[in-house]
């Protein structure tokens, strides 16, 4: 015999309970596959960047300017702590695309003639580098070319310094700087109307007078050098060529946007397994408590001939053992699975040259791990049960369950309540911490439910209040210097321009004390009405006609309130620096914000009326020659077209979002199935020689159903308000830890996600309670009788 | 006392003013209350007495399943209520077979399997086959507990008992829960065990008949040993009838 008698006793016992057993081991597969999903995740995710950023080196101070001599580089390589310098060309375009009416915006980077760049290497997926000298060839972003469908040869033209010029794709490459991809001043990436585009450094200067000139540097620093330090000193080095404030790779979007990503992964790496691991544990106990209660004269027999105690608690330790083996066998493949599915969903945001996702043999020994703590934590108190069992004191089979009057009746109204009803609230109230326990496990999935909609819910309502209250216009365009405001009435005049309102952004850098951000001011007027500042919760709050009003979390970062002051120091054209009153906060969604009156950043700015921008309402009809008219206009830099911020948000974002809640909705039902399957099934084992007798004595399946039911109902809506109490709990914790400077959630979860909630928990719930009662219905009455137990 | 009679009555225990006190809440129920016992080597006893006069308790303390209150016991020359839990469980594992009223064998194992369950961990075993073919039930070996009846049953727990070679076989009302032919099959396998293998049996009883084949009958009343019998002549398990 290979097995042990014992251990085929495990088995067979498993076996017997194997509906018991895969519930139990189902939700821990669960916590297990998030577990490994978001470690390795995690862990792909930082290998993947750590590798891309150091292969392709990746600078780590970034600072834009309006234009230095080329000399100047070697002077910033000056810098302690700097090791490599690379001056560049980046200036914005208005670009327009084959097969695409509406003008796209792009941004066109220097290479080099002839050779790599020292830092932001670019990784080329197709085709090949520039021809040196040549000045119509372009590397394109790939995610622009697969938006919109182009290939190697295909040809954009772009206005370039006031002059139409067709460009040639030659290559298709990636970027470090590029992982993530987001148009200025958006929200959501919109791969097809924006791109990044590298071309020849001769080509560019000639075109922008920049001859032996630049307007962009990146830095590469030593080991162990003070970012601040070289911050500081490129920042003062710039000052006098119109520098934009120097920025370390915290303040580099994309890689702020992906950082971000690792975080979430790490926070949901805790957070989730321990929701599923926890009600595991759970049933765990209450499935091993069960079987080990009545097994109470197999124990004392295996004890009476010589079993250890420690052997007999080891045999039950097997059977969780097993069972968190199955879990493993399910949960580990399940990570691979989801991992794959997160993979899609990452492609579509984040633009690596390669990414693996890999599982990690320490991440599945630390899930091994902590599903076996887990488990045997779970199954703790009953295994110890077991080996204390007095040997003797098995003999006697365990006494009839001592029973008080419930509360109910103890306040006088019991006479009021069918016997029946007694029978189940007794029940309940008999076994407190069992019963809470349960309680909890379905207010979970119940919460699981909640936060997964919450999700939905608070972006749904995150992009009306962008598209429909901050975004008032349908289209804004960018200039890529300040033009004089005679500009707005050339745009006006413009075929379907309804509406045209100015804006003025000014790149600026705002201290309080010695906390620093550099953000840029934009200019609105007061009266305007297509941008709105709209907080959180809907409401508006009026520009004030002086000082400025900044995002709360701007104010927040920066430790100021309504009423103090800071010190903006303007980074561009005059570069004034003044002391400005801080006259009121907006809770925003996004960035860290600073807006004020028109007027009064004209008088701060030293300027006569000039805007940046304009922000228009369209006639629907003509847009098409507004885009025509747009693509020819040499001043416009950038072309924002609300439409396709909101479309690219339903193809990326709000995608990922409808995985991630089937995703939820699968993981949520199998704990509410998981946790009223296993009590059910755990009361008819405990019940079905009572409720054989009731039905020998006459009830019908339906009464007997309905006592053992009835307690699964009453604890089921029992739980469904804490778990939708619970849900918006985890939905306030999800707030505040996402509570960054990139984003903020509103916390907002609709009725209907409640009403979804408590529904899915009621269908899973009544469907495993309505696969319990048919092993009701075939209760075997003699069998049952004629058993001792 | 002669050389060989001495070497006949080697005690295997000896029990000296043996009291079992259980606390209920506020009473005290006194289980047993001054037992003087000795089993000797070989020798088929059979304890008698009324529901509730402390059989098991008695049988439970001399089987290391439980311990006395006061009083000691001997196990041939070592003394039982000095051993801990370790030591008692190796006690039970090396040399005391049970078998109880309600056979409490492992349901989800065959026959043969809740033997090898003892055979597993012993030092000397039989072949669990063999052992149930010493209780007639060789054809039956695969059969799992719910598919025998329940003479069988026990006969499985009787070869479970003794498939250890033990020194003592303990048997709790061994025929409580069976009719008067069953138990009768199952009397006549113990009495088969002790007479072969010689191995020392004590069986509990409240049924005056089965006293009939024992060497010596102890009468428990109260938790006191009233009176003990000496048969002359045993009569076998398959003349009783009750
Ligand atoms: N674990 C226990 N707790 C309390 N009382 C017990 C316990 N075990 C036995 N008793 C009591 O001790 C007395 C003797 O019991 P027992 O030895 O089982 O009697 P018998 O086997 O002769 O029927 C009875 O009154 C019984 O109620
Ligand atoms: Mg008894």
């Amino acid at each position: 015999m290979i097995l042990s008698a014992l251990n085929r006793k495990a088995l067979r016992d498993l076996w017997q309970m194997k509906g018991l057993a895969s519930a139990v081991a189902t939700v821990m597969a669960c916590g297990v596959a998030l577990f490994i999903l978001s470690r390795s995740m995690l862990f792909s995710l930082d290998l993947t960047q750590r590798t891309y950023y150091e292969r392709y080196d990746f600078a780590d101070v970034f600072a834009g300017l309006k234009r230095a001599p080329n000399t100047l580089a070697a002077r910033i390589a000056e810098i302690p702590g700097v090791a490599r310098v690379q001056t560049r060309i980046v200036v914005p375009v208005n670009i327009s695309v084959p097969g695409l009416d509406e003008p796209a915006t792009g941004r066109l980077i220097s290479v080099p003639d002839g050779r790599e760049p020292v830092l932001n290497r670019l990784y080329l997926r197709e085709g090949r580098f520039l021809a040196p000298l040549a000045d119509d060839e372009v590397l394109a972003s790939e995610a622009f070319v697969t938006a919109n469908n182009l290939q190697l040869q295909d040809t954009i033209a772009a206005v370039i310094n006031g002059r139409m010029k067709q460009l040639r794709i030659v290559g298709i490459v990636l970027s470090p700087e590029y992982i993530y991809v987001i148009k200025p001043g958006d929200i959501v990436p919109d791969d097809k109307h924006f791109g990044v585009f590298w071309m020849n450094e001769n080509a560019l200067s000639t075109a922008y007078d920049l001859d032996e000139a630049f307007n962009d540097v990146s830095l590469g620093l030593l080991r162990g050098a003070s970012e601040p330090d070289v911050i500081q000193r490129l920042d003062d080095l710039l000052e006098k060529y119109g520098g934009l404030g120097a920025r370390g790779r915290r303040d580099q979007l994309s890689h702020q946007f992906v950082d971000n990503e690792i975080e979430q992964n790490r926070n949901m790496g805790m957070f989730a397994p321990t929701i599923f691991l926890g009600v595991a544990a759970f049933l765990l106990n209450v499935v091993m408590t069960r079987t080990i209660n009545s097994q109470r004269e197999q124990i004392a027999a295996l004890k009476a001939f010589g079993y250890s105690s420690l052997q007999v608690g080891w045999h039950y330790v097997t059977m969780v053992l097993m069972i968190v083996a199955a879990a493993l066998a399910a949960g580990i493949p399940g990570g691979l699975w989801f991992g794959r599915v997160t993979t899609q969903m990452y492609a579509k945001l984040f633009h690596f040259p390669e990414f693996q996702y890999r599982i990690y043999f320490s991440v599945i020994a630390s899930a091994a791990g902590i599903s076996v703590v887990a488990g045997i934590v779970g199954a703790l108190t009953a295994v110890v049960r077991a080996v204390r069992l007095p040997p003797a004191e098995a003999m006697r089979p365990e006494p009839p369950a001592s029973f008080s009057p419930t509360l109910m009746e103890r306040l006088g109204l019991g006479h009021l309540v069918p016997p029946v009803l007694l029978m189940i609230v007794r029940q309940l109230e008999r076994h407190p911490i069992k019963t809470a326990l349960s309680m909890v496990a379905i207010a979970l999935a119940a919460s699981v439910l909640v936060l997964g909609n919450f999700f939905q819910d608070s972006v749904d309502y995150m992009m009306t209040a962008q598209f429909q209250w901050v975004q008032k216009y349908d289209m804004a365009i960018a200039t890529n210097d300040d033009v004089a405001d005679r500009a707005l009435y050339e745009v006006g005049r413009m075929p379907g321009v309804l509406r045209a309102e100015p804006t003025r952004r000014v790149a600026a850098r705002l201290r309080a004390g010695p906390r620093t951000r550099l953000v840029g001011i934009t200019g609105i007027r007061r009266d305007n009405q297509l941008s709105g500042l709209v907080n959180m919760d809907g409401q508006e709050t009026p520009l004030p006609p002086d000082g400025l009003m900044i995002s709360k979390k701007l104010a927040e970062v920066l430790e100021v309130n309504v009423g103090d002051y800071v010190e903006v120091e303007a980074l561009e054209d005059k570069r004034p620096k003044q002391r400005v009153l801080i006259a009121a906060t907006l809770q925003d969604f996004t960035g860290l914000r600073a807006y004020m009156d028109l007027d009064a950043l004209h008088r701060l700015m030293r300027e006569g009326p000039v805007l940046t921008g304009v922000e228009m309402l369209v006639d629907p009809l003509q847009q098409e020659t507004l885009y025509r008219e747009l693509k020819n206009t040499p001043q416009v830099a950038a072309v924002n077209v609300k439409k396709h911020a909101m479309d690219s948000f339903d193809k990326t974002i709000a995608e990922n979002l409808r995985i991630m809640k089937s995703i939820n909705l699968l993981f949520a039902v199998v704990i509410a199935v998981g946790v009223v399957y296993n009590s059910a099934r755990i009361s008819l084992a405990e019940r079905g020689r009572e409720l054989a007798t009731l039905r020998v004595m006459g009830f019908t399946r339906g009464e007997i159903s309905a006592i053992l039911l009835g307690e699964l109902a009453i604890v089921t809506l029992a739980a469904i308000p804490l778990g939708l109490a619970l849900g918006h709990a985890f939905a306030w914790y999800m707030c505040t830890a996402f509570d960054q400077e990139l984003f903020r959630f509103p916390l907002v979860i609709t009725n209907r996600t409640y009403a979804w909630a408590a529904t899915v928990v009621i269908i899973a719930a009544t469907a495993s309670g309505l696969i319990v009662r048919r092993s009701l219905d075939h209760l075997d009455l003699v069998a049952v009788l004629k058993s001792r137990e | 006392m002669s050389a060989p009679a001495a070497a006949e009555r080697t005690s295997v225990f000896a029990a000296r003013g043996v009291t079992k006190v259980y606390h209920m809440g506020e009473v005290d129920v006194h289980a047993l209350r001054g037992i003087d016992l000795d089993l000797y080597a070989g020798e088929f006893v059979v304890l008698l007495g009324a529901s509730g006069s402390g059989k098991s308790t008695l049988l439970n303390i001399l089987g290391g399943l439980d311990s006395p209150t006061a009083g000691s016991v001997h196990y041939r020359d070592r003394e039982l209520t000095e051993f801990d839990d370790a030591a008692l469980t190796r006690y039970r594992r090396d040399h005391v077979g049970f078998v109880f009223q309600f056979y409490n064998l492992i349901p989800s194992l065959t026959a043969v399997e809740n033997v090898s369950l003892i055979t597993d961990i012993a030092r000397n075993p039989m072949d669990p086959v063999e052992s149930l073919r010493l209780v007639n039930l060789g054809e039956r070996i695969n059969h799992f507990p719910a598919q025998l009846s329940g003479g069988e049953q026990q006969r499985v727990a009787i070869a479970r008992a003794v498939a250890k070679q033990p020194d003592v076989l303990l048997c709790d009302e061994p025929t409580g829960a069976l009719d008067v032919q069953t138990g009768i099959l199952v009397l006549e396998a113990i009495e088969r065990i002790n007479a072969e293998l010689g191995t020392t049996t004590a069986v509990i009883t409240h049924n005056a008949v089965i006293a009939e084949m024992a060497d010596r009958v102890i009468h428990v009343s109260a938790g006191k040993i009233t009176s003990v019998d000496v048969n002359t002549s045993r009569r076998p398990a398959s003349e009783l009838d009750w």
